[in-house]
């Protein structure tokens, strides 16, 4: 089973509820993973304190230039849309930051002067604890093509974690990264926040969902800040609430500290239950 | 001397822009034959990334002994300028392409490259 | 005119609130503007009107058609994101899969695949509630890149500004340290890190900050939630000295903060005498003064 984590916006509380929601399935004696998918940004690893297992390079494939037959005849800057490459009147450069590794350069180039070749974008790391792993994707600084590295920790979990839950921590927003880390999973939880700006989020979020036709449910972070507006949205949009998570300034003390929540919090980790009996109903 | 500003407009009197790969125009001054030639840079609003490495590519075909612009170019734009022997004086974005031109005579801008 | 940029590298800082109230202080003397167009939501706090509207287009993807295609599977052999599929009688595209590369249209012996352009998204001016206008955006769903609409909705503020003769735009910026952050720190006169007393918060002002010092930009800083726990300020405020950013203010954990989100105001409109709307207050004008120095 494979469930992701997602939020209209950053700061709603996702990583929070991920990491403790991992450790609670584990302290169950439940078969878990959690895989940080925020990738410019991952910092489970603060809350979950593992033991670093494996570092993997993560690599993209990008073309190298091989002077040896090259005529400079241009035509791989040519076909290259997302200009990675340029010719200059000696010499053809790469801009491995730019490519989206399409291969119509290398493939297209009539002397073969451009061999893809991998370079590295960022890493996997898993960590281990007594009772369950955290595989997190990190982008190298620099980098901007998060989408491939979501794709990579998403399948270097699904290899090394057959029949565990999988939960994935989403990127924010509702660009090609948290489409990415949605769009292969069973379930999606969307966490909000019951304010205008939550429901705001949330509508976009929704749309996000619906135009993937995804299985999507919502959960209220910070509940009683505000007002009713997102119950009556999800109510209206038949959308189920999976659980009401309270405001609690204790709540922000602990994660101010890098702490987890639900052993010090019994509201908090009622949540949790509610949470944990949604999950068994989903097919 | 060949002297490339990055502008918003075609005049002497036109302002500066402060950008390098998604100027509007590229005008150029030859000091010798007293002229301006204007191009402009449109197609670089359409590009999603690599804007400068384009620009950088259509300046130097121009062959300019000097640019003119304001923040300066972007680090891979750098890169493609490098292979040519082009100086480049920066922060006169907030200027018209006159104020520029004397600045750089009176020795008021910065080198970049 | 100068322009004020407010970032915070992490979300939930409260960095939105802050950028509205500064707003909602200098009024009509300035044009505000929400890079933040992943998760727009500032216009909710300054009832925004969305007055005008334009299209944002942005990349391509590829376009099958069905009449031309003879189903002979050249562009399914290229294509390396997955996104054709071979069906009965043609091939189809995916929209969500598809990279916009070209590579498909390139080998097609039919002429059956074109590129058409996407639209990614939509450009607002609106008329605010402090008596002047604001330019934001909304990006469309799945649409990559927005660095480019960012770029398009300060390039509105900035006309604007100059238009009506403005002193100063306040520019929401987006989150993140990537294209978008980068986009909107272009031409900034200040920068204001917004930050909050937790690991996280450090963590990720400090990666915001090494991008903010590859621009040479000026930049200030304000730690939110600062009394949340003291450890990690006084570790944020050991950093900000030793990076030599002036530390503006120290805003305490407030439940105004959020009671003035549920009721869509700026803070400094929804209590304007409370201690953190004083606050805030004095931070918008050492502001200004540091943009003039």
């Amino acid at each position: 089973m494979k469930i992701t984590i997602a939020s209209g916006k950053g700061g709603t509380g996702k990583t929070t509820l991920s990491t403790n929601l991992t450790s609670y399935l584990a302290s169950q004696n439940r078969k878990v993973v959690l895989a940080d998918l925020d990738v410019e940004e991952p910092n489970s690893a603060i809350f979950l304190k593992g033991k670093l297992k494996t570092e993997q390079v993560f690599n993209k494939m990008v073309p190298k230039w091989d002077s040896t037959d090259c005529t400079l005849c241009g035509k791989c800057a040519e076909v290259c849309n997302f200009n990675a490459i340029i010719d200059l009147p000696n010499e053809i450069r790469v801009y491995p930051a730019l490519c989206h590794s399409c291969y119509a350069c290398s493939e297209l180039c009539p002397t073969n002067s451009l061999p893809m070749t991998p370079e590295r974008i960022g890493e996997i790391c898993e960590y281990d604890s007594d009772n369950f792993s955290l595989v997190e994707g990190r982008l190298d600084l620099g980098q901007e093509m998060a989408v491939p590295l979501i794709a990579g920790t998403i399948d270097f979990v699904d290899e090394k974690f057959d029949g565990y839950i999988k939960l994935l921590d989403a990127p924010p927003g509702t660009s090609c990264p948290v489409i990415e880390a949605s769009r292969y999973s069973d379930f999606v939880f969307l966490i909000t926040e019951s304010t205008p700006f939550g429901l705001n989020d949330l509508r976009l979020a929704v749309e996000t969902m619906r135009v993937l036709k995804q299985n999507f449910g919502v959960i209220i972070n910070r509940y009683g800040i505000g007002d009713n507006g997102v119950e009556e949205y999800c109510q209206v949009e038949n959308i189920p609430i999976v659980t009401k998570v309270h405001n609690d300034k204790e709540v922000a003390k602990l994660y101010s500290k890098g702490e987890l929540i639900y052993p010090k919090i019994e509201h908090f980790k009622n949540s949790l239950d509610e949470i944990v009996e949604f999950i068994g109903g989903i097919k | 001397m060949k002297i490339l500003f990055t502008a918003k407009g075609s005049e002497w009197s036109s302002p500066m822009d402060a950008r390098f790969g998604r100027m509007e125009m590229m005008v150029i001054y030859d000091e010798e034959s007293d002229t301006l030639e204007v191009l402009p840079n449109s197609e670089t609003e359409a590009m999603e990334h690599g804007a400068g490495l384009q620009t950088a590519k259509k300046v130097l075909k121009h062959s300019p002994d000097i640019i003119i612009t304001g923040n300066g170019a972007g680090g891979k734009a750098l890169d493609i300028l490098k292979t040519s022997n082009v100086k480049i004086f920066i922060g006169a974005g907030d200027m018209s392409i006159k104020e520029a031109y004397e600045a750089y005579k009176n020795g008021k801008l910065t080198e970049q490259l | 005119m100068r322009e004020v940029v407010i970032i915070s590298g992490k979300g939930g800082t409260g960095k939105t609130s802050i950028s509205a109230s500064f707003s909602y202080l200098e009024g009509a003397n300035a044009i505000t503007c929400d890079c933040d167009v992943d998760a727009a939501n500032m216009h909710l706090l300054l009832d925004a009107n969305f007055a005008h509207q334009q299209n944002f287009m942005s990349g391509e993807i590829a376009v099958i058609d069905k009449d031309l295609c003879t189903n002979c599977g050249d562009c399914y052999e290229v294509c390396r994101f997955d996104a054709i599929t071979p069906m009965q009688e043609y091939h189809q595209v995916d929209n969500i899969s598809c990279e916009g590369c070209w590579y498909c249209s390139r080998v097609c012996t039919h002429d059956s695949i074109t590129m058409q352009q996407q639209k990614a998204g939509d450009i607002f001016i609106s008329d605010i509630k402090n008596g002047a206008k604001m330019a934001h955006a909304k990006l469309g769903f799945g649409a990559e890149n927005s660095g480019k609409l960012v770029a398009k909705v300060k390039q509105e503020a900035k006309m604007l500004a100059l238009k009506e003769d403005k002193e100063y735009v306040i520019t929401d910026g987006s989150p993140g340290i990537g294209c978008p952050v980068i986009s909107s720190l272009s031409g900034a006169n200040l920068v204001v890190l917004v930050t909050e007393a937790t690991l996280s918060g450090l963590h990720d002002l400090k990666r915001v900050h090494e991008l903010v010092k590859t621009f040479n930009l000026k930049s200030v800083c304000i730690i939110n939630k600062a009394d949340l726990n003291d450890d990690v300020t006084k570790e944020i405020e050991y950093f900000l000295k030793k990076e030599n950013i002036e530390l503006i203010a120290k805003l305490p954990y407030d439940e105004t903060f959020t009671k003035s989100l549920a009721k869509a105001m700026p803070i400094v409109e929804y209590d304007p005498n409370s201690k953190l709307s004083i606050v805030i207050k004095e931070s918008w004008e050492k502001i200004k003064n540091k943009i003039q120095e």
